[in-house]
């Protein structure tokens, strides 16, 4: 009973542990620009904002420092990108219809390259267990071939 | 495997050859595209048109030339507008940028929003500014890259246009 308070205690301080990263990472991500220089494209260059020096890309520019400046956060921001210039203007395509296997195959692709490699280390097992072991001689040669090779190395005998 | 590499290399030849396949030809049907207005609030495309001769300008606020071109244009739209209408194509461009400039300049005359640039890829444009006159029927008559330097050369590349209404008007009296 007298630790029950110190238990009590262990509990708040857990809790009070547990709730604030959640709150932080329930918050929105702040957006910055050179972060969504590299997320975005620039409209006419075909390259993404951050290589681009082009007077439109720095009218995109001033447009996102302007809605940063708002506190738009980086989806609202790209959101607002999107209705201005289209969907292309997102240097990564959405996740849904036909877009989603822009992310769907390099996953497939690693899922089956990581089987394959599997496969292969398992075959390469089997294989090496088949052969004898390496501190047990074999059963060597037949007899017949035996006596040959002691009679070979008997007329070599100095 | 020969093949193979035939076949990729025919497919990479293709892709050149219709690469450099740009521009649309006198004659062609212009492409046309139902686009949201400048001020939003609407659509509009060429076809609306149908039946008149028309300049279509496509241009961009960030367009340096676009802006030279500008005064001479809306003057231009304004001394014929009874012989031909001018269609203004916003493209690649910020909708709020496109209206400071519409303002700035007075511009009057339609304008639609292409801020996707799709458009503008249809019309096989090669950067901005870039006009095409299109007949009554919606075929290209002239297209002229880059920017006019003065309303003399806005009036010489519409003459067909100015001159086909200009014999019209005549007709008619």
């Amino acid at each position: 009973m007298k630790r029950l308070p110190g238990l009590l205690a262990l509990l708040a301080v857990a809790l009070v542990a547990l709730t604030f990263p959640a709150t932080s990472s329930a918050a929105e991500p702040q957006a910055s620009l050179p972060q969504l220089e590299d997320e975005v494209m620039c409209p006419i260059c075909g390259t993404l904002l951050g290589l681009s020096r082009s007077p439109a890309a720095e009218r995109q520019r001033v447009f996102i420092r302007a809605m940063i400046r708002d506190g738009a956060d980086e989806e609202e921001i790209k959101d607002a990108l999107v209705a201005e210039y289209g969907p292309q203007v997102l240097a990564l395509p959405d996740d849904e219809g036909i877009n989603l296997y822009a992310y769907l195959v390099p996953i497939l692709g690693f899922i089956l390259g990581g089987l394959a490699v599997v496969w292969a280390v398992v075959r390469m097992r089997r294989n090496r267990k088949k052969d004898p072991p390496a501190g047990k001689p074999g059963p060597g040669p037949p007899s017949s071939e035996s006596e040959r090779l002691d009679a070979d190395l008997a007329r070599y005998d100095l | 495997m020969i093949l193979g590499v035939a076949g990729l290399l025919a497919f990479l030849t293709w892709g050149l050859i219709s690469a450099g396949d740009s521009g649309l030809t006198v004659g062609d049907p212009v492409p046309v595209a139902t686009l949201p207005t400048l001020p939003e609030g609407g659509e509009a495309s060429l076809a609306d048109f149908k039946g008149d001769w028309v300049l279509l300008n496509v241009w961009a606020s960030w367009c340096g030339p676009c802006r030279f071109e500008s005064p001479a244009l809306e003057q231009f739209e304004r001394e014929n507008r009874d012989r031909l209408k001018v269609l203004g194509v916003d493209t690649r461009d910020l909708s709020e940028d496109a209206m400071k400039f519409i303002r700035e300049y007075d511009i009057t005359y339609a304008q639609i929003r292409d801020g996707n640039g799709d458009y503008a890829d249809d019309l096989k444009t090669t950067g901005v500014p870039e006009s095409f006159l299109v007949d009554p029927d919606g075929n290209l008559v002239a297209h002229y890259p880059g920017a006019f330097n003065d309303i003399e050369s806005i009036e010489k590349f519409a003459a067909p246009a100015l001159e086909a209404t200009a014999a019209a008007g005549d007709e008619a009296k």
